[in-house]
């Protein structure tokens, strides 16, 4: 028997906060007893919680934490696949293999998220028009099911499992270990380029001229409007060759992480604010090139540990969607006047350019372009998450879900159109419908419809 | 203590391997040169504990299976973890203390595991280490053997005799140049407290590890995890039993 804490969590943007029954295996064989302990109704599987919404979240029901299984197995430096179990955090593979000169094929915008939820995510990262989502590296999982059955999943093994679970959202079963191809690195420097833009169309025209650059991504001041809507700096860049570093060419940092000690007064982010700091970003980054750490380029934030208490206690949601080629610019332009003209700071936005969709039933990107950005949870967040969804749909986009607090079960499927398909493969994989989160309830994915 | 026993190319044994504090003290010193015998009952899980360590660390990594309870089988385990430098004995259960007030064969279990155990194994470590005149050995005990709670007393009674049986073998094995260290922790963010309510001081198996670490490499006698536990325990040890038995924790 497993034992259950009761625990009150939240997703990264602190909003919505549940109630929740918590266990953490620390040993292998005691995942499967977990996963079906009758003292929990159903359960979802939880890495470190870094996304955004309620997708790891499970009210008044079991939280499966994975944490604790976080070992590495096998890896092999010729081709460089490490077999690690689902709990294994993308910090830490870094901190063993960067030194070894071995770098993660895909990263988020934090390494502080499990190769597991990663996986159920399927994140993506600067270099998605290049190089995918992270399951194009992913050469195979074990996914626990509900029955304690274990299916070895690949492309070739069990595909429609494989396809249901990459970006799945934990809803198949327990992603216990996986293999993940890494890719070889000379240095741990950047060589990255900054383009500033006056406009949208500016922004979306320098996105096409991304192909010499494997990261690429800009921020966007989302509160210049008139002439300015869309005014971005984009930042983008290549590995950095061994001549263009000094000192040892693979030194990693273990600087110190800065810490936000106390939740900051709701006021504290409003639109003038913010608006000062976008001006002052935008300002301080003139085009030029320049070598730069991994650090800084790939997870700004984690320097700042608890970040996401600038937002206050209140939380906030982090709005992503992608629209097609052939409407992203009508669509961006009426999203950004209406987040302009709602006044709802967003003290972050990001935008940048999907390559081609996968085969995952529920994965998230598409050939098109991205935005990312932080709206503070203050009254009505919900309303004006669902005036964006239209805006979205209405272009023909969607929402990540691994991000998203706010979706309509209608939405969902207007949005995913593989949803009943995804639905079949899982009650194949979990006709009890075992697997179950906040997310999953709050859409309607799986059990009685 | 000697570059041979401490350090790059030693060999640490760590009995009950398969703990959260021990598999954060195995890597520990993994990363710092040693070679691990893993000694645990779980296979699976030690071949899993083992593979992260040579994944991470490199080093030279063996797993012997170990029966804490079945004591006759000890000489010939001890036999075949071959030579070592070092041994951490991290052997111990907790269950709710209610279940061993009615259980004999739970509270049992919590005596022999947490006490009889470790005595039977040291005893054969310390014969062999006298002899040879090198080696260190660190126990993990436990603050709750410091003074005993209504709530805890049982596990507390059998931590305070292995806390006892080791400050006599360190006082026997200092002679010979045997070090041997008591670590006492408090409450530890494991699966052994996972659940339990408002801990004070609880601190990640990590902590453990590096104080572990450091003890044994300064040779410490008596190591609190974290720190300040040595100084709460030092008043705690002061209240008179007539207030000590009306504390309701």
């Amino acid at each position: 028997m497993s034992t259950f804490a009761q625990r009150d969590l939240a997703g990264w943007g602190r909003f919505p906060s549940q109630n929740c029954f918590a266990t953490r295996p620390e040993k292998r064989r005691e995942v499967p007893y977990a996963a079906n302990d009758e003292f929990v109704s159903d359960i979802i599987a939880r890495g470190l919680g870094r996304s955004y919404g309620d997708a790891a979240l499970n009210l008044d029901a079991g939280v499966l934490l994975l944490e604790k299984l976080n070992r590495f197995l096998d890896f092999d430096a010729q081709t460089g696949v490490l077999h690690a179990e689902g709990g294994a955090s993308f910090a830490d593979i870094l901190e063993t293999f960067v030194p070894r000169g071995y770098f993660l094929p895909v990263t988020p915008g934090t390494k502080f998220v499990t190769l597991g939820g990663a996986i159920a995510c399927d994140v993506h990262g600067k270099n998605h028009h290049r190089d995918g989502c992270l399951s194009e590296w992913v050469e195979e999982f074990d996914l626990l099911l509900a029955s304690g059955e274990t299916l070895t999943c690949s492309r070739e093994q069990h595909p429609a499992a494989f396809w249901a679970t990459i970006g799945g959202m934990g809803l198949t079963g327990i992603i216990t270990t996986a293999k993940l191809r890494l890719i070889p690195i000379e240095t741990t420097s950047i060589r990255a380029s900054y383009t500033r833009t006056k406009d949208l169309d500016e922004t979306l025209a320098e996105f096409g001229r991304d192909g010499d650059f494997r990261y690429s991504v800009a921020w966007i001041d989302c509160l210049a409007s008139g002439a300015s809507l869309g005014r971005s700096v984009l930042i983008r860049g290549n590995h950095a060759a061994p001549d263009e570093v000094s000192g040892d060419p693979l030194e990693f940092g273990a600087k110190r992480q800065k810490a936000v000690p106390v939740d900051f007064p709701d006021f504290a982010l409003n639109s003038l604010s913010v608006k000062a700091f976008n001006a002052l970003y935008y300002a301080a980054h003139p085009d030029r090139e320049k070598i730069v750490p991994f650090e800084p380029f790939f997870w700004p934030l984690d320097a700042v540990s608890d970040w996401n208490r600038i937002y206050g206690a209140r939380g906030f949601i982090q709005y992503q969607c992608v629209l097609p080629f052939e409407t992203s610019r009508d669509g961006l332009k009426t999203l950004l006047e209406t987040i302009s003209a709602s006044g709802r700071a967003s003290f972050l936005a990001v935008l940048k350019t999907f390559g081609p969709q996968n085969l995952g039933l529920l994965d998230f990107p598409f050939s098109g372009h991205t935005l990312a950005l932080d709206l503070p949870a203050s009254a009505g967040i919900v309303e004006f998450a669902r005036e964006l969804d239209e805006i979205v749909l209405n272009h023909g986009g969607r929402v990540y879900l691994a991000k998203d607090a706010t979706l309509s079960p209608e939405n969902l499927r207007r949005m995913y159109p593989q949803i009943e398909e995804f639905v079949a493969v899982k009650a194949r994989l979990d006709p009890d419908n075992r697997f179950q989160s906040s997310l999953s309830k709050r859409l309607r994915i799986g059990g009685a419809q | 203590m000697s570059e041979k026993t401490f350090g790059k190319g030693a060999r640490v044994l760590i009995l009950g391997a398969t703990s959260g504090i021990a598999r954060a003290t195995a890597l520990e010193f993994a990363r710092r040169g040693f070679d691990l015998v893993l000694a645990g009952r779980d296979r699976e899980e030690l071949e899993i504990l083992a593979a992260d360590a040579r994944v991470r660390c490199g080093n030279g990594v063996e797993i012997v299976e170990f029966d804490a309870t079945n004591f006759d089988s000890h000489p010939d385990f001890w036999h075949r973890c071959g030579d070592v430098d070092g041994v951490i004995c991290a052997l111990g259960v907790m269950p709710p203390q209610q279940e061993s007030e009615r259980d004999w064969e739970t509270c049992r279990a919590v005596i022999e595991v947490n006490y009889t155990a470790c005595v039977s194994i040291l005893n054969l470590v310390a014969n062999d280490f006298e002899v040879r005149g090198s080696g260190f050995i660190a126990v993990l005990t436990s603050v709750a053997g410091e003074r005993a709670r209504k709530s805890n007393y049982i596990y507390g009674s059998a931590k305070s005799g292995l806390s006892a049986y080791t400050e006599g073998l360190r006082a026997r094995l200092f002679a010979a140049g045997v070090s041997v260290t008591t670590v006492k922790p408090g409450p530890v963010d494991t699966a052994m407290t996972w659940g339990m309510e408002k801990l004070p001081l609880l601190v990640p198996p990590e902590k453990v590890a590096s104080d572990i670490y450091r003890g044994v490499r300064r040779k410490a006698d008596v190591v609190f995890s974290p720190a300040p536990w040595r100084l709460i325990m030092a008043i705690m040890r002061v209240v008179p039993s007539f207030i000590w038995k009306r504390l309701d924790f």
